[in-house]
């Protein structure tokens, strides 16, 4: 039998992504560049009965499917630049509440309304650093609609593993790009669901660490009786200032996702094998790069990309050892040098960072990260 | 006999937090008499609160209690109930909590007209943070952040609750305490979104700021100025002056968004 194929934008094949991967729960607000997964949504999920719910403003989507999750729901909020910073909020109380769900975030121009039809990559800090407080964070960058419709797959897959927020971040160009997909058949691509608590509801603990390092979630209504609260809290679920508890729990947090980050960073390693000068890129961008590294083999360049496919956790060991390798990295971004900064962080000196920054809504072409190659001696 | 409260409570989670004289315990007392009236069921039931003294009330509760973030009980409430129509989920928390950070997801909540419960105590401040002033503090009143008395005008609760839709709306106060779980009773029975205002007293931040030598002075206060609805009919406007109102103040049947969004998922399935 032949699979499905469209001809699909980004943001469609998020939605369509997310529904392939259980979701039945979709609150959000509109904004522009990420509209259209909201309108998928609201024509695809009560047709399976599933529920969308257009809320008063971004910090009630997030708030409702929050709630919606704790119920028991798989749940999916869009949003874009604006919106980011009112779910920051509410972002942190599902990482300390350890509530499983995806946030799409359409990457735009920033800060504030800055440019919303234009193409940008500055929201990759905001989805580790925009919500105060230590917590663990999960971001993906896709680079084709394909890919877009795989990782929402995988970011739903994450967060019910992991149980935490999993965020997924198109620039603007893949999300509103049309390009052909191929959709996979039921059953192809693996779909996880939330431990569920094997305990009946009496011995039931919310945060019961006996279980590792993830505990079983259990939904309202489901027979099971618990507390959630966003203060720092116990095992049982109840608000706690006692110092070792909230040092262990909030280490533990974190530890859930940092632990596991070989479970979790994806990349894709192009022409590295023999490559001295290594584009570190993400998203439209990387089309850009990978361009240009096929137009500078042509010219006997050894050139290679190293391309993000998991922003957070940043994949530092593969920085680390491509550093003591090369002569150069170029870090290509629609900012003003976010991943450069983490690139750095990681080469800890051992190979100079070009970047090329750029942040008047125009994508990266291929020709600027050619000539920077040239400079890389 | 007198009424066995524990059987709804927590075990092991009291003492409260609250001071000695505050309301907040009165009303949680009243919502635990009037589930006992109803028989609901524990874990048929979500508690939803935001941040404040009084929305620390849930994890006394021995029910699905979710205690969210200042202001935002009602979103995620949203969220609860339409996930899983068949729970009954109650909101609680206090006048800032609803009014002021919480106020958009407040009335959108009360025009969606959701099948929820929710009772908001009414204090008059931010008692948790230390007695600054909220949008339920009368003009001209004492908080830590208005010493030369309250400038702004204030929300009445009730009537804002009306406005935005809310098809069932209650007042009652921490003195009448046999009223409130009769009024909270009608409000869970009600189907649509239904809000009791519970007037209650934070004698710690409030009280002593406004000259109230006691809680038994905030008390009578509260005694004096709730004029039930039907009371009120037979009085003139001159008599009126000064008074609040108190029990059922609107009740409307409307089309309740969780039985309307069932409705979307047949038209949609239909197609
Ligand atoms: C986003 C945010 N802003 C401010 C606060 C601080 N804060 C905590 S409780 C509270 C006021 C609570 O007042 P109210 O809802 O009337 O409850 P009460 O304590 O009077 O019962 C404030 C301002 C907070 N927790 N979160
Ligand atoms: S500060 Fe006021 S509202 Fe808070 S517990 Fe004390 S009396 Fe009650
Ligand atoms: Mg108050």
């Amino acid at each position: 039998m032949s699979k499905k194929v469209a001809f699909l934008q980004g943001n469609e094949a998020a939605a369509h992504g997310a529904l392939y991967a259980g979701c039945n729960f979709f609150g959000g607000y509109p904004i522009t560049p990420s509209t259209e997964v909201a309108e998928v949504m609201s024509v695809e999920l009560p047709k399976i009965g599933g529920k969308f719910v257009q809320m008063e403003d971004e910090i009630g989507a997030m708030a409702a499917i929050l709630g919606a999750s704790l119920a028991g729901s798989k749940v999916l909020t869009s949003t874009s630049g604006p919106g980011l910073s009112l779910k920051q909020e509410l972002i942190g109380y599902g990482c300390i509440a350890e509530i499983p769900c995806v946030v799409y975030n359409v990457m735009r121009g920033g800060p504030s309304t800055g440019m919303p039809t234009g193409p940008s990559q500055s929201d990759v800090m905001a989805a580790k650093w925009g919500t105060h407080g230590d917590h663990p964070a999960i971001c993906l960058v896709p680079a084709s609609v394909q890919e877009t419709y795989e990782e929402v797959i995988r970011a739903f897959n994450l967060s019910e593993k992991y149980r935490t927020p999993v965020m997924v971040m198109p620039d603007e160009i893949v999300a509103h790009m049309r390009e052909r997909i191929v959709f996979p058949e039921q059953g192809e691509v693996e779909v996880v669901s939330r431990k569920s608590p094997s305990v009946s509801p009496e011995q039931y603990k919310p945060y019961d660490t006996s279980f590792g390092d993830v505990p079983p979630l259990a939904s309202f209504g489901s027979g099971y009786k618990f507390h959630v609260t966003g203060l720092n809290k116990m095992q049982d679920g109840f608000p706690t200032t006692k110092a070792e508890i909230v040092q262990a729990e909030e280490e533990r947090q974190v530890r859930k996702v940092e632990a596991n980050a070989d479970d979790i960073v994806t990349f894709e390693e192009y022409q590295l094998d023999d490559a001295d000068v290594v584009v570190i890129a993400y998203g439209s961008t990387s089309r850009s790069a990978r361009y240009a590294v096929n137009a500078a083999r042509e010219q006997g360049l050894k050139a290679g990309m190293f391309r993000i496919k998991t922003f957070w956790p940043f994949p530092d060991k593969q920085i680390k050892a491509l550093a003591g390798k090369v002569k150069g990295f170029i870090v290509p971004e629609m900012n003003l040098g976010m991943c450069a900064n983490e690139v750095e962080r990681c080469a800890q000196g051992k190979a100079p960072i070009h970047g090329i920054f750029r942040v008047d809504g125009e994508p990266i072409n291929p020709d600027q990260i050619l000539d920077k190659m040239k400079e890389v001696k | 006999m007198a009424f066995d409260y524990d059987k709804y409570i927590r075990p092991g989670k009291l003492p409260h937090i609250w001071c000695p004289g505050c309301g907040h315990g009165i009303v949680m007392k009243g919502l635990i008499r009037a589930m006992d009236t109803l028989g609901l069921k524990k874990e048929n039931t979500a508690i939803v609160s935001g941040i404040g003294c009084a929305s620390r009330l849930p994890g006394y509760i021995d029910c699905c209690t979710l205690h969210t973030a200042h202001g935002r009980a009602a979103a995620f409430a949203t969220g609860v109930k339409l996930a899983k129509p068949e729970m009954n989920v109650i909101l609680c928390g206090g006048d800032g909590d609803g009014t002021a950070i919480g106020g958009n997801h407040f009335i959108h909540a009360c025009r969606r007209n959701i099948d929820m419960t929710y009772i908001i105590m009414n204090n008059y401040i931010y008692g948790m943070t230390g007695g600054q002033f909220s949008p339920a503090t009368p003009t001209g009143h004492k908080a830590s952040t208005t010493p030369y008395g309250n400038p702004d005008p204030c929300f009445d609760i009730a009537k804002l609750a009306i406005g935005a839709g809310a098809t069932f709306v209650a007042r009652g106060t921490a003195f009448h305490a046999n009223q409130i779980d009769k009024l909270i009773v009608e409000a869970i029975q009600h189907k649509g979104f239904s809000v009791v205002e519970i007037l209650d007293d934070c004698p710690t931040t409030y009280g002593r700021r406004n000259k109230y030598k006691s809680v038994i002075e905030m008390m009578n206060r509260l005694k004096e100025v709730a004029v039930p609805v039907k009371a009120a009919e037979k009085m003139t406007a001159e008599q009126l002056q000064g008074k609040i109102l108190t029990g059922v103040l609107y009740k409307e049947e409307k089309p309740e968004y969780t039985a309307e969004y069932a409705k979307v998922i047949e038209r949609a399935q239909a197609k």
